[in-house]
């Protein structure tokens, strides 16, 4: 701290209240009104403070989904969720790790071939491919599958290039010593860059487990299916066109489910959070 | 930084072994699909469905001179604009507020940072919500104190507004955490040099912080601008869906619907390339700037 003012100090504190309390303004209704009857979120004005039926609602949408939007439980599509997110952040981290320990440790023809290739990859988000991308995993049968769901979104530029900027970092004095004793390509993997890489692995999946929870396009086209909808891509559909008897309750409910796993994953792993998406952009 | 390793181990089938997973997935669901998006998009097929010709860069032709898409274009341009600069807007100041105060930053950090966890779809259903016309609160208040009537479902102007809220509530964080990070890594020596000058906190903020940010500020405009034209759909699809009257429907958005919905795949295709083309332009910029950061 360089001077102490007091009225700079307390307007940043006053500026930093109002920012959290705007971020936190659509939460704290969505909140509340999954703690209400579908009634009483018909009449106008709608209540401020959390009512008495959240426990109801919550149980609700977990065993039996919201009725008439859709037939599947919510928990059902948590499930799908997860296997997505799990499988997305997996799926880019394992095929990245070996792609970059490739380029970096060995000098095969065709190494840079491979190496832009991959880094193509960054310049062809799915919303630029959509049509084609579904032809492709319709004609293999993947749609409304977790293969479908996960395989065209696996492949990952950005997790390469961190791995081997921090592959690059590491001493080659290792590399020479492990080899000395007689080591293998793989047995170093194992024993030394993949315990060395421990950190780097806990910010990306991190960051990849957002992502995988979030996605929405992909989802929303390959599955057909109430039970193979992801929570996220869910939430709309509950909302008819119109809004003629919409069970706000449920579907805030739902929401709030949506919303909490990988915000816990935020609150909880922090640290990695940050150097996650920081590192993530170098 | 090296880019190099000086030592190898020697080659045999392993390193092909290796990268065969990610190539695979590159070839199949990558290289393909956009190789036949660049064919489609000089295809043409009937109103039936039964015939295909192939008409060279007619699908082109067509989508620039037709006034629906030039006025996706514009909505696009309007909507990137308004997103980036709220959210680098707002994500400045909490950020400078939060590097400036005494105690407490690392909490308002905690508590600034988790919407980036909320998928920008989930984020327009809580946004539509508040602002929905018949019980929402926001439309409730404006009503009974203003005498404002706010349809979002009618009215062109509300409904962008509605979108570039919700899409911008997400990315403070994002922007927040990145310029916090950047006003770390000034020296501090720097700051306290012109304190002794007799600089107060706003003009060293002017005349030596805010130029010092000036990559990071770059560098989140160009992520801002990539997220407002290819990581919306969701807040437009889970909200207006392009409406009224296609105020809000931005590109990404006119793909997939002349796609699915219009079936018209020659079209959709040709617009699916003047996106590859944008999104090429915004890394080869984004690019360039990592490579003038390094002197920074």
């Amino acid at each position: 701290m360089v001077e102490n003012r007091r009225g700079l100090n307390l307007f940043c504190h006053a500026m930093l209240i109002v920012g959290v309390l705007a971020i936190l303004f659509p939460v704290w209704f969505t909140f509340v009104a999954s703690t209400h009857t579908a009634e009483r979120m018909r009449e106008v004005p709608l209540p401020l403070l959390p009512g008495i039926h959240l426990w109801k609602n919550y149980v609700t949408v977990l065993r039996h989904g919201v009725a008439g939007a859709s037939t599947a439980p919510v928990s059902r599509m948590m499930l799908n969720s997860l296997i997505m997110a799990l499988s997305i952040s997996i799926g880019k981290i394992v095929i990245s790790i070996l792609s970059a320990y490739a380029i970096v440790y060995f000098r095969f023809p065709l190494r840079m071939f491979f190496f832009w290739m991959i880094f193509i990859t960054l310049m062809l988000p799915v919303e630029v491919r959509i049509f084609p991308t579904y032809q492709v995993v319709s004609d293999l049968h993947l749609v409304n599958t977790y293969a479908g769901l996960t395989l065209p979104l696996i492949a990952s530029a950005t997790a390469t290039f961190l791995f081997r900027q921090f592959f690059l970092t590491i001493p080659d004095s290792l590399m020479e010593a492990a080899r000395m004793d007689g080591a293998g390509p793989m047995r170093f993997f194992w024993d030394v860059v993949l315990p060395l890489s421990r950190t780097n692995i806990a910010a990306l999946f991190v960051i990849l487990f957002i992502y995988g929870w979030n996605q929405y396009l992909w989802p929303l086209l390959i599955t057909t299916q109430e039970n193979m909808y992801t929570v996220v891509i869910a939430i709309k559909r509950m909302i008819p066109g119109g809004d003629a008897a919409v069970d706000w309750n449920l579907v805030m409910a739902t929401a709030m489910l949506a919303m909490l796993p990988p915000a816990l994953v935020v609150i909880l792993m922090e640290k990695w959070f940050v150097k996650g998406l920081i590192e993530q952009e170098k | 930084m090296a880019t190099e390793k000086r030592a190898h181990f020697p080659t045999g089938w392993l390193p092909y072994l290796l990268v065969a997973p990610q190539l695979a997935i590159t070839l199949v669901f990558f290289m393909w699909p956009a190789e036949q998006a660049m064919w489609q998009s000089m295809l043409e097929q009937n109103a039936f469905g039964t015939s295909i010709r192939f008409v060279w860069f007619d699908n082109f032709r067509h989508l620039f001179t037709d006034p629906r898409y030039l006025a996706s274009f514009g909505v696009t341009a309007e909507f990137s604009l308004l997103v980036s600069a709220s959210g680098i807007g707002i994500g400045l100041v909490l950020a400078a507020c939060c590097d400036y105060v005494l105690r407490g930053g690392k909490k308002y950090q905690t508590l600034l940072i988790w919407p980036y966890a909320v998928a920008p779809a989930v984020a327009a259903v809580l946004w539509a919500f508040i602002f929905n016309p018949s019980v929402g609160l926001v439309t409730y208040a404006l009503r009974r104190w203003f005498g404002y009537d706010w349809n979002y479902l009618l009215n062109s102007g509300q409904a962008l507004t509605l979108v570039v809220v919700a899409a911008t509530w997400g990315q403070i964080s994002y922007n927040f955490l990145f310029f916090l990070a950047g006003l770390q890594s000034i020296p501090r020596s720097l700051i306290e040099a012109a304190a002794i000058d007799g600089a107060g906190p706003i003009k060293r903020f002017a005349t030596i912080v805010f130029p010092l940010l000036s990559p990071t500020s770059f560098f989140l405009l160009v992520v801002n601008v990539t997220y407002a034209f290819f990581g919306t759909f969701g807040v437009i699809d889970a909200s207006t869906q392009g409406g009224p009257m296609q105020s809000t429907q931005i590109l990404v958005y006119k793909v997939y619907r002349d796609g699915f919905e219009g079936l018209d795949i020659g079209g959709s295709a040709a617009q699916s390339v003047v996106l590859l083309a944008i999104v090429i332009a915004l890394t080869a910029v984004q690019f360039r700037y990592i490579e003038r950061r390094v002197r920074y």
